[in-house]
């Protein structure tokens, strides 16, 4: 262990000191957390998980949420994969100028959009629907993956496809067949920011909604105010939102520090 | 060299209408509030410019537009030299790399308000760690409520755990592209450790790191959600951020020319500001 080894542990004590007091929160009743301070939970208590998992209004904040990321997830990906192959392959009449308008829409403040985003789903019958979310998400989630994808298929060499094209191989097949398998870590990416931003992203989530799609992080907003200011079962929600990311970060490990550096600016 | 092929487009077809859908008819909903006056019922009144006129002229613009750039610049010149130095000393290899970069991550993928929630127990004078260490044990008057400098403390330091993480992430994928080579070339020229990261680390980085400042502008200059959770624009108005003002005419006052013109403002700065540093640090690469 070097000496400059200390810079990465104090940053990842800092990094993790919130989130440890989120979790150890989560296993305190309500009652010690507003009794006074306590560094480790004294009656350690499941009752907020246990809330969480019985009460439907709480848990299927949980599955709608991960119904409308996977959704937009699938839906970014599959649109962002030919727009990509296009883009790094081909020159065609304004091509540069079309991608910097899709870079913008990540410009744009979410709160602009808010009110007619909802005038706009309303109109079309989507509202509180989860295709509703995923397709609004795409505003941001679709140029990213466009970006990463093209950086991707950027390193792949053209004679690859020259080859199978002589090989008599039609572009469909050459596509899914060939030259997915070889950008496989480029969709891998993608997806993952896609889930990241789609998963994070609250406030066109909650305007886009009202019941039968509301996501998890709205829900904690509602119960937080009406039933007082319940800390254990905020801090027990909370954490559960930090899981489905944390796994997906788990299997994505080796390609999210690539994941960027191959695109283009 | 890429072939000349216009029936690409038919590829980006289905991008650029999803990507319209959303993008093209709410900007001209802005567009179309932004010039009229409604007084509800659905009457709607035609206004020319005067909105705009009207923000522009107003001190409460100026105001949060000046807080969000001293945001903006603070997380900047906080986040970047740190996510860097942090790349720098991090493993190039073994088992820890892929332990630092998962922990690293982690922030980054909480959704924004539960990063808010979370920083508010946590520095809770009462009953959270850093409030109750600052207050008790250091002895330091610390409350968030009531101290504008105590809450703009906070949300820096908040934005910064949130996304040092990108900057990082990003400078350590530049950095572990450079060939060992290099490295061996600078050792027998005898080159310190500065130059080696003035000539060969930075420059190398140079890619990535334009991204990290222009993904970190964007989503800086449009943050909302945590500091909304985390002060609610507090205490009185001092942070009160861009978006944080623009949400309170809209959805709060339902004064809605005023706001769309606003947002418009709003958006053309950063479209602005992100062209202007776009360009700027593209321009030396096709020299």
């Amino acid at each position: 262990m070097s000496k400059r080894s200390i810079i990465p542990i104090l940053y990842i004590l800092f990094l993790m000191l919130p989130i440890y007091w989120l979790v150890a929160m989560s296993f305190k009743t309500t009652n010690e957390i507003l009794s006074g301070f306590s560094l480790f939970p004294q009656t350690f208590t499941l009752e907020n998980y246990k809330v969480i998992f019985t009460d439907p209004s709480w848990y299927w904040g949980y599955i709608n949420s991960i119904i409308y990321v996977s959704l937009n997830t699938v839906i970014s990906i599959t649109v962002a994969l030919p727009a990509a192959y296009a883009f790094s392959r081909y020159s065609f009449l304004g091509d540069k100028t079309l991608f910097f308008w899709l870079l913008t829409n990540r410009m744009a403040p979410a709160a602009v959009f808010a009110l007619p985003f909802f005038q706009l789903y309303s109109s079309v019958g989507l509202f509180d629907t989860h295709l509703a979310v995923a397709l609004a998400h795409c505003l941001f989630n679709i140029p990213l993956a466009v970006w990463i994808l093209e950086g991707f298929m950027g390193g792949v060499p053209k004679e690859l496809d020259e080859t199978a094209y002589v090989d008599g191989y039609s572009f469909p097949r050459f596509f899914v067949t060939i030259f997915l398998p070889t950008i496989k870590a480029g969709v891998g990416v993608a997806a993952f920011f896609c889930f990241m931003f789609s998963w994070v992203e609250l406030l066109l989530a909650k305007t886009l909604t009202a019941v039968a799609a509301k996501p998890i992080a709205a829900t904690m907003t509602k119960t937080a105010s009406s039933a007082g200011y319940e800390l254990g079962l905020l801090a027990a929600a909370g954490t559960l939102t930090i899981i489905p990311g944390a796994i997906v970060i788990y299997f994505v490990r080796n390609y999210i520090a690539k994941g960027f550096a191959l695109g283009r600016v | 060299m890429k072939t000349e092929n216009q029936k690409a487009w038919f590829f980006v077809l289905p991008v650029l209408l999803l990507v319209a859908f959303n993008a093209l008819i709410p900007i001209m909903t802005v567009v179309n509030y932004s010039v009229q006056e409604t007084f509800g019922d659905n009457l709607f009144f035609w206004e020319g410019l005067s909105w705009f006129e009207q923000i522009l002229r107003s001190d409460r613009f100026h105001d949060a537009l000046g807080r969000q750039f001293l945001f903006t610049f603070l997380i900047l010149i906080i986040e970047v030299p740190l996510g860097i130095i942090i790349a720098l000393s991090m493993p190039k290899k073994g088992i820890w790399v892929p332990v630092c970069l998962v922990t690293m991550a982690l922030p980054m993928l909480i959704p924004w308000n539960v990063v808010g929630a979370m920083w508010n127990i946590f520095t809770l004078p009462d009953i959270g760690l850093l409030g109750y260490f600052i207050n008790n044990t250091l002895g330091i008057e610390y409350n968030m409520t009531r101290s504008p400098v105590a809450a703009w403390v906070t949300i820096i330091v908040m934005d910064v755990w949130h996304w040092t993480s990108l900057v990082v992430l990003l400078s350590y994928a530049g950095l572990v592209s450079i060939p060992d080579a290099y490295y061996q070339a600078a050792k027998i020229d005898g080159a310190s450790p500065w130059k080696v990261f003035r000539y060969i680390q930075l420059p190398k980085m140079k890619t990535v790191l334009t991204i990290a400042i222009l993904l970190r502008f964007m989503d800086s200059f449009n943050i909302y959600t945590e500091p909304f959770v985390l002060t609610g624009g507090g205490p009185g108005n001092s942070t009160t951020l861009l978006s944080i003002d623009l949400v309170k005419i809209a959805l709060g006052q339902f004064d809605l020319g005023p706001a769309a013109a606003m947002s418009l403002i709003y958006f053309a700065i950063t479209l602005l500001v992100s062209w202007l540093f776009y360009t700027l640090m593209t321009k030396d690469d096709a020299k």
